[in-house]
């Protein structure tokens, strides 16, 4: 959780410090995150079934979501991908001349 | 190595969203590394934090065993391949 809470403070700063209007686009953002989450969501939960990776219970919240995945899981699957959203705004925002694609 | 496997994978499933489907091509630009490159920081920081105090810990199997900042290097593959996919929906919404 204390993670989550370093990311959001890393990152949502640039919204108002160089204004990059991430979260005035939320719908965009929703539409950006979402497919990507479920998926990720969906190998976190086979994931967490094979064993592949594991959480210790008393350093997390301990509210589990389906498949048993932590909260703090599905909040990161969330938080990080606005911190990159943001991020890559704010470099645009600082380097306008960086050409972002050539569609 | 089923982690290892599976991060790969989705490596090139994000490769192929991004220059073949979406046709953004995030890779081919220079915004995107420098903003990749920052996040890397955050990530390997962040990372630290939780494989070092044991919060998220990995199956010997699941993985080849080389760690970076004490995470495992499949770590990398997963972050990559959720910021370029990310980032190229992102991006591929403004310009339709």
């Amino acid at each position: 959780m204390a993670m989550l809470f370093f990311t959001v403070i890393g990152s949502f700063w640039l919204e108002i410090a160089l204004k990059v209007g991430v979260l005035r686009r939320i719908k965009r953002v929703l539409t950006s995150i979402i497919p990507v989450g479920l998926v990720f969501l969906l190998w976190d939960a086979y994931a967490i079934k094979s064993g592949h990776w594991r959480f210790d219970r008393n350093q997390i919240l301990g509210i589990f979501g389906p498949a048993g995945i932590p909260l703090e899981e599905i909040l990161f699957f969330i938080v990080v991908p606005i911190a990159a959203i943001m991020t890559i705004e704010a470099v645009r925002t600082v380097k306008k001349n960086w050409p972002v694609t050539n569609l | 190595m089923s982690y290892t496997l599976i991060a790969l994978s989705m490596v090139i499933v994000s490769l192929l969203l991004d220059v073949f489907f979406l046709k953004v091509k995030l890779v081919t630009r220079r915004v995107f590394w420098v903003s990749y490159a920052i996040v890397l920081v955050f990530q390997l920081l962040t990372n630290w934090w939780l494989t070092s105090r044991n919060i998220v810990m990995y199956n010997s199997d699941a993985i080849i065993g080389i760690r970076i900042a004490s995470a495992p290097v499949e770590d990398l593959a997963f972050g990559f391949s959720l910021i370029l996919s990310v980032l190229t929906i992102w991006i591929y919404q403004e310009k339709r």
